[in-house]
C-alpha cells in the first residue's frame, strides 16, 4: 500500500494576507471582455480614475471576521429584544405619543435601510478597483441587517400599537413617506461615484449623526430599550460606513483635478437634499419626544455647523468649499421643525402617525429653547388651534397642499429672511412649469430637469386618479392606512385609549 | 444641463395637463396667514369662471379661518406666477391666462392672520 504523504500543515494566514487575497487577489484585469464592458458605468458620470489601488482601506475586515462581529452583536440585540418582549418593555416608555417617532422612522428610514442595500449592492459589483467593491458589498450586507433588525426591534410594538403594520407597502404610497423614498431613488439611479458621494459622504459622514443619534438618544431618553441597543448594535457598522463615505471623497479628489468641480456639485446637491430630509428629524426631536433631548437648533449647531466646519476646512485643500445654501440652513433652523409640525397638524387625516398640540409645559421648552421665534411666531398659532379645538373643531387642512418638484415636501417653507412669507420659487422646462421650496431645490432641478420632470408627486397623482380614488377615505384605504385608527389628531385615539387604561390598572395595582 | 447617463435620456412631464382628465391644477395661497401651512393644489375646469373659483371652490379651502368672512374680493390683490394680476372676474382661467401650474398667491388689505400675526 502507498502510505499518503504526511500532510504539510499548512500555516495560518496573516489578517493582512488574508484581506489581500479578499480585495487584490479577486480583482484582474479582464480578458475575455474588455474591462469597459465589465464595468459599464464607471466612466460616463465624468470621474476619472488613474490608481485603483490607492484606495486606501482602513478597516481591512475580512469575510471571517465580519462574519464573526456581526454574529455576536445579532446574539445580544436579540436577547433584549426578547427580553424587552417578555418584560412587557413597551408599558415602561415615557407616554405613548413616543411611539408616534418608531411610526415615523419604521415607514420613512427602515425601507431607506433596505434601499441602501440594493444600492451598495449594485455600486459593489460596479467598481472596477478592489478595495471600494468590498468595503460596498460589506456595506451592502450591513444594511439588510439594519432593515431587518429595526423591523424585527419594533414588531413589538405593532402587537399594540396602531399604524405599524405595513411599512414596506406604505413607503411606496403614502404621501409624506415620498420625501424618503424618492431621496434615495436619486441616489440609486445616479453613477456609482454620485451614489457613493449621496450616501456615504453627504449623508453618513456629514448629516448621519443628526438622524441616528436623535432618534437612539430620544429612545434611551424615553425608555425604549430595545430601540436603544438595536442603535448601538449597528453603531460599529456606522463608523465604517462613515469612513467609507470620507475615503471615497478624498480618493476621487486625489485622483484628478478635474474631478473636483463634478464632486463639489454632487456635495451641494446631496447636502440639501439630505437637509430636506432631516426636516422630519427636526420635527421628531421637538414636537414628537416626550422627554427631549436638545432641540433641533441645538443639534445642527453642534453636529453640523461646528463638526461641518472642522470637516470643510480638512477639505479646503483640495479645493472643496463648504455645501452651497448652509447659511440658508443656518437660518431656518429657528423655525425647521415648527413649519414641519405645522404641516403635519395641518394634514394629520392622512398621515399614518398622531399629532397633537404640545402641552403648556412642552411650549415653556420650546420658548426657552427658541427665544426669537417660538413666542412671537408658533405659540400664537397654537393657542388659535387649541381654541379651536376645544369647541369640538379640531383644524384639519381641508385641501391637498402644493408639494416642491424635488424634495416633495409640501410647500410650507418660508423665505430665508422672512419666517411668514412662503418661499416660493419656479422654472419653467419644455413649457411646463415647476415650483421649489427654496433655491436648493430648484438649483438641484435645473441642473437636472429631465431627471425631476418625472417626479411622483403623491398630490398630483390623487389628482390623475391613480391613488385608489377621490374621497381622503379611499386614498389611505389605497395607503393601506386605517381610517379612525392610524390617522387623526392623538386625542381621541385608539392608542391613547389604551395607554390611559394601562395607566389606570398600573395606579389601581401599584408593585 | 443635462443629465449625465449612459443612453437616451429623454421623458415626458409626468404632471403634464393630459393626464388629469380635462382639469389644470391651480395652485392658491392666502398670505399672511399661515394657519394654512403652506401653498394649496386644486384641479380646476379652464373654463370655470374665476369668479366661481372665489365663491365656490375658496370657501372650502379657507373657511375654517376666523378672518375668512372678512375677505372683501373688490380690495385683495394678485400675484399669478410672480407677476401682480387684476383678475377678470367673469373671464374663465384660460381666459385669465391661468395655466396648468400656475401659482395665485393673493393678500387681503386689513386681514394679516389672528391677531395680526402672519403666522396665524
Amino acid at each position: 500500500m502507498n502510505a499518503m504523504p504526511p500532510l504539510q500543515k499548512q500555516r495560518k494566514l496573516s489578517l493582512k494576507e488574508r484581506y489581500a487575497h479578499l480585495t487584490r487577489d479577486l480583482g484582474w484585469e479582464t480578458t475575455y471582455q474588455p474591462m469597459d464592458k465589465v464595468f459599464p458605468y464607471v466612466a460616463y458620470e465624468g470621474i476619472k480614475i488613474h490608481d485603483w489601488d490607492a484606495w486606501e482601506d482602513p478597516f481591512r475586515l475580512t469575510m471571517d471576521a465580519y462574519w464573526k462581529y456581526q454574529a455576536e452583536k445579532e446574539r445580544k440585540l436579540y436577547a433584549v429584544i426578547e427580553s424587552f418582549a417578555q418584560n412587557n418593555g413597551h408599558l415602561n416608555i415615557t407616554d405613548a405619543r413616543y411611539v408616534n417617532a418608531l411610526k415615523l422612522f419604521l415607514t420613512g428610514v427602515s425601507p431607506l435601510e433596505y434601499s441602501a442595500h440594493r444600492g451598495y449592492a449594485h455600486v459593489g459589483r460596479h467598481f472596477v478597483g478592489a478595495g471600494p467593491r468590498i468595503a460596498c458589498q460589506m456595506q451592502a450586507i450591513d444594511e439588510l441587517r439594519h432593515a431587518q433588525t429595526q423591523i424585527h426591534t419594533m414588531s413589538h410594538y405593532n402587537k399594540f400599537f396602531d399604524g405599524l403594520h405595513d411599512a414596506r407597502h406604505m413607503h411606496d404610497r403614502v404621501w409624506y413617506l415620498s420625501v424618503p423614498k424618492s431621496f434615495f431613488e436619486d441616489a440609486c439611479t445616479a453613477g456609482p461615484f454620485e451614489f457613493l458621494t449621496a450616501i456615504s459622504f453627504s449623508f453618513e459622514y456629514v448629516l448621519t449623526n443628526l438622524l441616528f443619534v436623535p432618534f437612539m438618544s430620544g429612545a434611551a431618553y424615553n425608555g425604549d430599550m430595545a430601540t436603544v441597543t438595536f442603535g448601538f448594535s449597528a453603531q460599529s457598522d456606522e463608523a465604517r460606513h462613515m469612513t467609507l463615505g470620507l475615503e471615497i471623497i478624498k480618493f476621487m479628489l486625489e485622483q484628478d483635478e478635474g474631478n473636483v468641480p463634478i464632486v463639489q456639485r454632487w456635495i451641494d446637491k446631496w447636502f440639501w437634499r439630505g437637509y430636506r430630509l432631516l426636516s422630519l428629524v427636526s420635527m421628531m426631536m421637538d414636537y414628537m419626544l416626550p422627554k427631549r433631548i436638545m432641540s433641533w437648533a441645538e443639534s445642527w449647531e453642534m453636529y453640523f455647523e461646528q463638526a461641518g466646519d472642522a470637516l470643510f476646512e480638512d477639505l479646503s485643500r483640495y479645493g472643496i468649499r463648504k455645501p452651497k445654501y448652509h447659511e440658508v440652513a443656518a437660518k431656518e433652523k429657528h423655525r425647521l421643525s415648527h413649519e414641519v409640525w405645522s404641516i403635519f397638524y395641518n394634514y394629520t387625516q392622512a398621515a399614518a402617525f398622531h399629532t397633537w398640540l404640545p402641552s403648556e409645559e412642552e411650549m415653556t421648552w420650546l420658548s426657552a429653547k427658541y427665544p426669537d421665534t417660538f413666542d412671537k411666531y408658533y405659540r400664537p398659532r397654537f393657542k388659535a388651534w387649541s381654541e379651536m379645538a376645544a369647541e369640538g373643531k379640531r383644524f384639519y387642512n381641508q385641501t391637498l397642499p402644493q408639494l416642491c418638484t424635488t424634495c416633495q415636501i409640501p410647500m410650507g417653507f418660508t423665505e430665508p429672511d422672512d419666517p411668514t412669507t412662503i418661499c416660493f420659487r419656479s422654472a419653467e422646462y419644455k413649457g411646463e412649469r415647476y415650483h421649489f421650496c427654496s433655491d436648493g431645490c430648484k438649483d438641484i432641478f435645473c441642473h437636472e430637469p429631465e431627471k425631476y420632470v418625472q417626479s411622483w408627486l403623491p398630490v398630483h397623482q390623487i389628482y390623475m386618479g391613480n391613488c385608489g380614488g377621490a374621497e381622503v377615505k379611499d386614498v389611505l384605504a389605497w395607503y393601506h392606512l386605517n381610517f379612525g385608527v392610524d390617522n387623526f389628531d392623538y386625542e381621541g385615539s385608539p392608542d391613547q385609549k389604551l395607554w390611559d387604561e394601562w395607566q389606570a390598572q398600573k395606579a389601581a395595582n401599584p408593585v | 444641463m443635462t443629465v449625465s447617463a449612459i443612453g437616451r435620456y429623454e421623458f415626458k412631464a409626468r404632471d403634464r395637463l393630459e393626464n388629469f382628465h380635462g382639469n389644470q391644477v391651480v395652485y392658491f395661497h392666502w398670505e399672511e396667514h399661515l394657519l394654512y401651512c403652506a401653498g394649496l393644489a386644486l384641479p380646476l375646469p379652464p373654463a370655470m369662471p374665476f369668479r366661481t373659483v372665489l365663491t365656490d371652490i375658496l370657501p372650502g379651502c379657507y373657511g375654517l379661518h376666523p378672518e375668512w368672512p372678512q375677505v372683501d374680493w373688490s380690495r385683495v390683490t394678485w400675484m399669478l406666477d410672480s407677476r401682480p394680476f387684476k383678475p377678470v372676474m367673469d373671464a374663465s382661467l384660460a381666459a385669465n391666462h391661468i395655466g396648468h401650474k400656475s401659482l395665485l398667491r393673493f393678500w387681503t388689505p386689513g386681514l394679516h392672520g389672528i391677531g395680526g400675526i402672519a403666522t396665524c
